[in-house]
């Protein structure tokens, strides 16, 4: 199952920035752990996600820093700020209000819920 | 294949995708750096999962996503970089900020300089108003030896170069000041002409320094003669509003600020703005795209249509030229356009490049002036005994003739290259060595004219 394009771009901002409050880290990593956490659900087009960087850089929710990769190129690495992570946790809030209102619905109409395991982490 | 083989042509092929990518106005060169770190770590992933190299590159090509797309996604996000930003120093990186401020500092001064130099001769009695020859003949240097040394000290030169140019400059004041010209005779008016002609040269051999032996050299001159003129332009309009305002205020309260224009402001800001404009240009030269080569595909083709309509009227008609004084100068103008038109499509082209459509158009345009002018000098020719051969007349006739040959000599290189027999460096080549002639003409002039017509 492939999420709906919408549904990826609106969430990115939060998952970037989550990702990043773990650690500080680069575009190509950023982008592994999407697919991790989402077990590969969440495609991206890899180029997309910069701009997306760029804009929250930007906005000053993360600082980008030129580095130096382990296997010695110029990298460009991202770090979360203060304003980041006031950021993110308002984007939590939304989030669970979206979840909570859905959960609501979902248990009204009472449907079965999905088969199959949500999270398939570490297979 | 040999294992450094295969990695010889990853490299090849990251390049000619690096080269695409910065081909995209809103992709910036850091952009693509980070782009292409993301491609390398893809790459590497990719291999060490078992691909081949060159599947791993298509893989990692096609997951990075639709240039276009990505480009307009660039572009939503760094909309600015469409409207490249003004001032230069604005880059990101640190040190080039520090130079670009220096700079912008060292040409700030000799724009002040220039100004202070424009204003010296009142301290010894001369009046801009009543010595008005004296500051015509000199006006290039005035101004042209900050030019110059602003790029010598910007790009530095050999103590050979230097010397060369201080005696360029030396001799130039000597020759405009050692004859006793006529106030507002035509002598004067020559010299005040040609001199700066001459002396832009001398400004072009410290613009290129050691790359001025080269093709490349020369050209890059020329783009840069062709930006300035532009610049220059451009800030005379807004000098001209910000004056209309200025007269506007301070004459609502009654003061007249004309003297203070006349006497400070239009000749400082003129000389000063030389400086200014030839800093600008450096500054901008690859943030934005040369103004030149875009005027002149706008008008070559208008220029070709109005030529040989003009052609085709007199045939069709058989109307003669009224032949009056001014009409050798006029034609002058005329292919210094035509020169000036051939001159920036040619800074602009590609030496690679296949003939096209354009290239037919310049030789049109080129061939069509030939036979113009000829039409005027054959016309000319019969009269000019009768008219006598003013000083005027002899240095127009030159200059004719000067542009006469250099299109002459475009017009056969330029279809030997349509034709597939010669190359286009030819044709730049020759427009490059061309450039010293003009200035030598112009040197002519304004040395041996007195010598020859008198100081009238």
């Amino acid at each position: 199952m492939d999420l709906n394009k919408d549904l990826v771009a609106a969430s990115s901002t939060s998952l970037v920035l989550a990702i990043l409050a773990q650690e500080e880290s680069y575009g190509y990593a950023i982008l592994k752990r999407v697919r991790e956490l989402s077990a590969g659900r969440m495609e991206w087009t890899d180029g997309m996600l910069y701009p997306v960087l760029h804009r929250l850089e930007r906005l000053g929710y993360i600082e980008a820093q030129w580095g130096v990769s382990e296997c010695g190129r110029r990298r460009k690495y991202y770090a979360i700020t203060a304003r980041g992570r006031t950021q993110l946790v308002e984007e939590r809030k939304q989030w669970q209000a979206v979840d909570e209102t859905l959960r609501g619905v979902w248990s009204a109409l009472s449907l079965p819920p999905p088969v199959g395991p949500l999270v398939s982490q570490g297979t | 294949m040999s294992a450094p083989d295969n990695a010889v042509r990853i490299e090849q092929q990251i390049d000619q995708w690096r080269s695409y990518l910065r081909r995209r106005q809103a992709i910036a060169s850091v952009d693509v750096e980070e782009l292409e770190d993301h491609l390398r770590e893809q790459i590497s992933a990719l291999g060490s999962a078992g691909l081949g190299d060159d599947e791993a590159f298509l893989i990692a090509v096609k997951r990075i996503g639709n240039l276009d797309k990505l480009s307009r996604e660039f572009a939503r996000e760094h909309s600015e970089r469409l409207w490249k930003q003004l001032v230069a120093t604005s880059d990101s990186s640190g040190e080039r900020s520090v130079r670009g401020r220096r700079e912008a500092v060292v040409a700030f001064g000799l724009a002040i300089l220039a100004a202070l130099a424009i204003k010296l001769p009142e301290l010894f009695g001369l009046q801009l108003n009543a010595d008005a020859g004296f500051y015509a003949r000199n006006l290039g240097l005035f101004v042209l030896p900050f030019l110059a040394g602003y790029f010598v000290w910007k790009r530095g030169a050999q103590p050979s170069t230097l010397l060369w140019l201080a005696a360029a400059f030396v001799a130039a004041a000597l020759f405009a000041n050692v004859y006793p010209l006529a106030t507002g005779g035509t002598q004067e008016a020559l010299t005040a002409i040609h001199l700066p002609i001459a002396l832009w040269l001398v400004v072009g051999v410290a613009y290129a320094g050691v790359r001025w032996s080269e093709v490349g050299g020369r050209m890059d001159f020329v783009r840069f003669s062709g930006e300035h003129f532009i610049y220059y332009v451009l800030i005379a309009l807004g000098g001209g509003v910000l004056t209309g305002f200025m007269v506007a205020l301070f004459t609502s309260i009654g003061i007249d600020p004309e003297p203070f224009f006349e006497r400070w402001m239009l000749p400082c800001g003129a000389v000063g703005a030389v400086l200014i404009g030839a800093w600008l240009v450096e500054a901008k030269q690859s943030v934005i795209e040369n103004m030149a080569p875009v005027l002149t595909r706008l008008f070559t083709p208008l220029f070709v249509l109005v030529l040989l309509a003009f052609l085709a009227t007199m045939a069709w008609t058989g109307r003669g030229l009224d032949i009056q004084r001014e009409l050798l100068i006029a034609f002058d103008l005329l292919l210094v356009v035509v020169v000036g038109l051939l001159l920036y499509s040619i800074s602009a082209r590609d030496p690679q490049q296949p003939a096209g459509a354009f290239d037919v158009l310049q030789v049109v345009l080129v061939i069509a002036a030939l036979l113009v002018d000829a039409v005027a000098l054959w016309a000319i020719a019969a009269r000019i005994s009768e008219f006598g051969f003013t000083p005027n007349r002899v240095a127009a006739l030159g200059e004719n003739l000067i542009l006469l040959v250099n299109l002459a000599g475009s017009a056969v290189l330029y279809v030997s290259f349509l034709r597939g027999h010669g190359t286009f460096t030819a044709l730049e080549r020759w427009q490059t060595s061309y450039l010293p002639v003009y200035a030598a003409w112009a040197a002519v002039v304004v040395i041996a004219f007195p010598l020859l017509f008198g100081y009238g």
